[in-house]
């Protein structure tokens, strides 16, 4: 089905929902990276996007709404231009977390998943608390659009945010420039065409390289591999 | 005499644009992949048996042994599914490893998509992880124009599609059949085993799950072969492993030592503790492996050296608290993670979780009975054992090893409700 679906659904993001649907063997695997493009166009699922998945798919409306509301990413609300996501699982809690995330709600006088100014507007910011981010070697951590700050405190968080508010885009500590949610929603659907030096940037931060700097420090090596190490005898049928 | 670090996987991380396909190239990128074309299928199999190779991603199942669960001549299409969820508290190092060196895992799901006889893979990796989403996607794209992936690779005959997939935030999706139904475009809820994945696993077909660490050591024990690899480790519990250390140490970071290497190891590498201030517990798998304290410094940090310490290696998230760090309320936010994360399906988790955040919300805010902690006991017994997944043992894990360690931190909260009763009833 390729049919244009209203008018926020343009032929456009159509298309690129049919392009989601190629990638797999079976269609319903799209449904994930859709519910990404559709908040790529609204900063959120809207019951539209609800329809417009279950169109694209064949499904009802309930099978995608069941899906959509299972997911923490999938937001039922609209977005503010950033979102800000702060770890508060127990290790960077420990580290700062907590204090962060008290100190941003403070400052933007909103508690989780809600947002400060209007949504989609320049400077509105949504702030949520976030679980395990999967850089507590950096931590305390906390993303904007899924995009990494590393060893924040709630200084530099503040400070982080301000700038935000002010309409500017400060670069993460690893990742790509700053764009906003709706942006960072459409990588997320796989689509990235003309933001090649997106990839840009730190192979990997000076905590991640520790163990192998170290090494190399310390001509540390693993055992050299034979030259040519054979592979076993196929092994006989059973 | 092995090297007290042995970087294997972490080796090309330091080199400048070590995303490349370039750089993957010039430091024998894909070499495994031409020589592994060479070899049957089972061969590779067969050497991954030999490797002793076992998954990363927590529960340590040989791999070699995995795929060859897949039923071969079926007539099936058969699948290879990478985790790449990673979520687990504590739990660093799949995401560095993809953001630093995204080739050595697409080498390794070609190699291994090739004995096992599947076309189709798929890299599930957690939504919020962008960076780490892009260097994927702009990896495959450049293996596919170098032949690396497509039709026919590399004149062998053999053809394969990788698909990048992102998640939408979901902790439960890190267990396999949960992630195999979100793949499938539903809610990721566990399924119920058997029947496993080897045979009815993605669309009801024949599919291997690895974690990404795993399917990245593939192609160096290719071109290395298995007696390389096991001179790194453990009899049991052999090769390399990637250290993940965070919290109160002097120098986090990630760390790849021999299996078997113990915290206090890692931490002397590591500039030891934080400001001097001692060690007071720490997890050697992310949360969900029972906590370990400053008595199990010199525990052999592998498979069995973790199980016979009366706890699990995991993920070898080794997340590091000092003195200063209440157990009960460490172990209160956990357990709100994983009530979070509970998916519902099973009644003993959703509402045991449920029960125990607020048994411990309570303790911690000073209002704890005496009778709480046999209540929480009692909870987490209902719990373990008795869902389909082990998102409900790893929630009481915390529970259970922080008051068999430090139970009077917990009856100290107790008391201090006991004391204050006493004394507004005087």
């Amino acid at each position: 089905m390729t049919q244009t679906f209203d008018q926020t659904f343009d032929k456009d993001i159509a298309e690129k929902a049919q392009a989601i649907i190629a990638r797999y063997p079976q269609s319903r695997s799209a449904l994930l990276p859709m519910l990404h493009l559709v908040q790529s166009v609204q900063g959120y699922v809207s019951q539209d996007g609800i329809r417009f998945c279950a169109a694209q798919l064949d499904l009802s409306e309930a099978e995608v709404s069941a899906v959509a509301t299972f997911y923490t990413m999938y937001k039922r609300r609209p977005c503010g231009e950033h979102l800000v996501s702060v770890c508060t699982n127990t290790l960077c809690a420990a580290l700062g977390g907590d204090a962060i995330y008290a100190t941003l709600k403070d400052h933007l006088k909103v508690g989780h998943e809600e947002t400060a100014g209007e949504p989609g507007e320049p400077g509105s910011i949504t702030l949520e608390h976030a679980e395990c981010l999967a850089a507590c070697d950096l931590g305390p951590v906390l993303q904007v659009n899924y995009e990494f700050y590393d060893n924040q405190t709630p200084e530099k968080a503040l400070e982080l945010v301000k700038a935000l508010q002010e309409g500017e885009k400060p670069a993460p500590t690893r990742g790509a420039p700053l764009t906003d949610f709706k942006q960072a929603e459409l990588q997320l659907a796989g689509f990235f065409e003309g933001r090649d030096a997106d990839l840009d940037g730190p192979s990997a931060a000076e905590e991640t390289l520790r163990g192998a700097t170290i090494a190399a420090e310390r001509g540390w090596t693993a055992p050299s591999t034979p030259d040519n190490a054979e592979f076993p005898p196929l092994p006989e049928k059973k | 005499m092995v090297s007290p670090l042995t970087p294997v996987l972490t080796k090309r991380w330091t080199e400048p644009r070590s995303w490349t396909i370039e750089t993957y190239e010039r430091t024998d990128g894909y070499t495994a992949l031409r020589k592994a074309l060479t070899a049957h299928p089972d061969q590779l199999i067969q050497q991954c048996k030999d490797s002793g190779l076992r998954g990363r991603g927590g529960a340590g199942f040989p791999t070699g042994m995995k795929w060859g669960f897949i039923p071969q001549g079926d007539g099936k299409p058969h699948y290879l599914v990478i985790n790449a969820d990673e979520g687990e508290p504590g739990t660093c190092k799949d995401i560095p490893l993809m953001m630093a060196d995204p080739h050595s895992l697409i080498e390794g799901v070609i190699i291994t998509s090739y004995a096992i006889r599947a076309n189709f893979a798929a890299i599930y990796v957690r939504g919020e992880v962008l960076h780490c989403i892009r260097r994927l996607n702009a990896a495959v794209k450049e293996a596919y124009a170098k032949g690396y992936l497509g039709k026919d690779i590399l004149g062998s005959g053999f053809d394969l599609d990788v698909v990048i997939h992102a998640g939408a935030g979901a902790y439960i999706c890190g267990e396999e059949t949960a992630l195999l139904d979100s793949l499938e475009g539903k809610r990721g809820q566990p399924r119920l085993k058997p029947p496993f994945p080897a045979t009815a696993g993605l669309y009801a077909a024949p599919t291997v799950v690895n974690n990404v660490e795993t399917i990245a050591s593939v192609p160096f024990i290719v071109n290395g072969g298995a007696d390389w690899f096991r001179e790194m480790g453990r009899e049991r519990s052999p090769g390399p492993k990637i250290f993940s250390l965070s919290g109160h140490v002097t120098n986090p970071g990630q760390y790849e030592a021999p299996m078997g290497t113990t915290l206090r190891e890692l931490l002397d590498m590591a500039g030891g503790m934080k400001d001097g201030i001692p060690i007071k517990f720490w997890t050697p798998g992310g949360s969900s492996t029972p906590l370990f304290t400053a008595e199990h410094l010199d525990v052999p940090l592998d498979f069995e050296g973790c199980a016979e310490a009366g706890s699990m290696l995991g993920t070898t998230a080794l997340q590091i608290f000092n003195e200063t760090v209440s157990v009960p309320w460490a172990v209160m936010k956990w357990t709100e993670f994983y009530k979070h994360e509970s998916c519902g399906k099973c009644t003993p988790c959703r509402e045991g979780t449920y029960w125990l955040v607020q048994i411990l919300q309570r303790m911690v805010r000073g209002e704890g009975t005496a009778g709480d902690i046999d209540t929480l006991l009692d909870v987490c017994d209902n719990i373990l054992g008795r869902s389909f997944c082990a998102l409900g043992d790893g929630a009481v894990s915390p529970i259970t090893s922080g008051i068999k360690y430090f139970k009077d931190e917990f009856l100290a909260l107790c008391d201090q409700n006991s004391k204050a009763l006493a004394g507004a009833s005087a």
